[in-house]
């Protein structure tokens, strides 16, 4: 299946994706009313390393031990291959986030469930929005199986 | 003539529904036949508190979607118990008479509450555990706002009733014969912050002390003092189910033992679950992890097996994710050795590390990007390959080996 992969040397640092993530997800339509002024909880998280820089978010695991950890059943893997939250039945224990090798799963803002991200799926941007907005194309929206 | 399935699981919660999926990752057609005591199809039992305070209903307490079952092709009993196994005609008896014979058999029949014999306690007249679907609804029958509670046991099971209940009802009480609360996953310092948490929002508790006798409404205290009550509710620990096991003649001990692929000492007969023991990777011990991940994993790894795949359980460990009015509670792992802590208002972190390797941990309201310590523990990641200065601190990949961050980052994994 098509994924997120960053290519490390080609990431800036800039965070954009954070603000990307969090306005595709805010589900307001306005940019700015989205985000101005207001604490962001993307599903994109971007780490420093000293000159190296690298977005990390879920990875869909083909043994995702979310899902497998989950004690409401609110997290499956699709036949699509992407791990998704059930809202709806999450009580927000956070196991998921626990358990999470990535640190990809997050409480989500009102504390009672958990978030990730779905591949922009779940919201208004309809392919991942950190993908289609990194300035340097270091977020990349694809296949490989054994990696490059 | 007896009925026949391929395979036939007796238990139908996690363990269960994990080992029909590990099954039917080999296996597509094979029939299952799924024995389950409870009416109903597996829920996790965890959420039963959460259904209590209001957090989830009925409808969204089932584990799996509706149609689980019926896609995987497995005949599911409800209602029923398995008595017997009869390992040499590789049959199983069940209480409606019945019987179903089976090429692989899993036992996934979980744990049941320990009762010590109380004195007096037959007087109690609203008694209730808090383990199952009809436990949580028998007691919430009884709940009402003029009632008074004691709980007698301040481990997992009792403090979730407490957190599901308190709303409910005018007050509740808390014994445990442990010095602190939630003794298995808590040390000192963590249960303190817990125990302020929850007498804030109104609990009481009776640490150092148990209950010696009862006598109606009164419960009279190892300590002297008296405490009045409407309903008890006992949570003082849990017994493997292994009778299945030991009669038919299979290895046992406090558990069922099981190696790492899920088989016991009986021939084509697997047990996975709160009844089945693992290898647990932080203590070095064989033990009981009971909890809901270390349930799905097992299952599924015997379901593997049973379907003629190959799986081993190799990292287990006890991790644990609660929550109490808001305060979330992170453990993980045996604590043992040097131990790093952080204490910072309510918040508390302490890592345990031993030997180069993470042992356990302890994160209060510290959730962010935690499952990078679980990692830590669970691969048995040597600390010397790590940043362990910054990771201490603050959980990322940017402390991990960059091989490691490439290798994992630039493919699926």
């Amino acid at each position: 299946m098509k994924r997120i992969y960053v290519n490390e040397q080609w990431c800036l640092g800039c965070h954009l994706c954070e603000y990307e993530c969090a306005y595709a997800n805010s589900g307001i339509a306005d940019m700015v009313r989205a985000l101005k002024g207001k604490k962001i909880y993307p599903r994109v998280h971007v780490e420093d390393c000293g000159e190296i820089h690298f977005a990390v978010n879920c990875r869909h695991c083909n043994e995702a031990v979310c899902a497998e950890s989950c004690i409401s059943g609110a997290l499956s893997k699709g036949e699509d291959g992407i791990v998704r939250i059930d809202g709806n039945k999450c009580v927000g224990c956070l196991t998921c986030v626990l358990v999470c090798p990535y640190g990809a799963v997050m409480p989500s803002p009102d504390g009672h469930a958990a978030m990730k991200c779905a591949l922009c799926t779940d919201n208004f941007a309809g392919e991942p929005n950190c993908v289609k907005h990194c300035p340097n194309g270091a977020i990349v929206y694809e296949t490989r199986a054994n990696g490059l | 003539m007896r009925e026949r399935a391929k395979y036939v699981i007796i238990g139908n919660s996690i363990a269960a529904v994990a080992a029909i999926e590990g099954i039917r990752s080999k296996d597509k057609d094979g029939a299952i036949t799924v024995i389950g005591e409870e009416r109903y199809p597996a829920y996790g039992r965890p959420l039963i508190s959460y259904y209590l305070l209001g957090a989830t209903d009925r409808a969204h307490m089932n584990y799996r979607p509706a149609d689980f079952y019926e896609k995987n092709g497995v005949a599911l009993k409800t209602g029923v118990r398995a008595e017997k196994i009869d390992p040499a005609k590789k049959t199983v008896s069940l209480s409606d008479g019945g019987g179903v014979a089976y090429e692989k058999l899993l036992i996934a029949t979980g744990s049941r509450p320990f009762e010590p014999p109380m004195e007096g306690i037959a007087s109690v007249k609203e008694r209730f555990r808090f383990m199952t679907m009809d436990d949580a609804l028998a007691l919430e029958k009884a709940l009402s706002p003029e009632k008074r509670v004691l709980i007698v046991g301040a481990g997992l099971i009792g403090l979730k009733c407490l957190e599901g209940i308190l709303h409910r009802v005018k007050s509740v009480a808390v014994v445990d014969l442990a010095g602190r609360i939630l003794p298995s996953i808590l040390d000192e310092t963590g249960a303190g912050i817990v125990q302020r948490r929850l007498e804030e929002k109104g609990a009481e508790f009776y640490l150092s002390d148990s209950v010696t006798r009862f006598n109606g409404n009164t419960a009279h205290l190892k300590s002297g003092r008296e405490i009045e009550f409407n309903i008890l509710v006992t949570a003082v620990g849990v017994r493997p189910n292994i009778e299945l096991v030991k009669e038919a003649g299979g290895k046992v001990a406090r558990w069922i033992c099981a190696d790492e692929c899920g088989r016991t000492s009986v021939p084509d007969v697997y047990a996975a679950g709160d009844c089945a023991e693992s290898f647990d990777i932080a203590s070095g011990t064989e033990r009981v992890l009971a909890l809901l991940p270390n349930a799905n994993f097992q299952g599924r790894c015997a379901g593997i097996n049973m379907a003629g795949g190959r799986a081993e359980l190799k990292n287990a460990v006890a991790f644990n994710a609660i929550g109490f009015f808001g305060t979330h509670v992170f453990t993980a792992g045996a604590y043992d050795g040097e131990c790093y802590t952080e204490r910072s208002g309510n918040t508390y972190k302490a890592l345990f590390f031993k030997d180069d390797r993470l042992k356990g941990f302890i994160l209060i309201d510290l959730p962010e990007r935690a499952g990078i310590y679980t990692m830590l523990l669970r691969e048995s990641i040597p600390l010397s390959s790590v940043n362990f200065g910054e990771l201490k601190h603050s959980p990322g990949w940017n402390a991990l080996p960059s091989e490691m961050r490439r290798a994992r980052f630039s493919r699926e994994v």
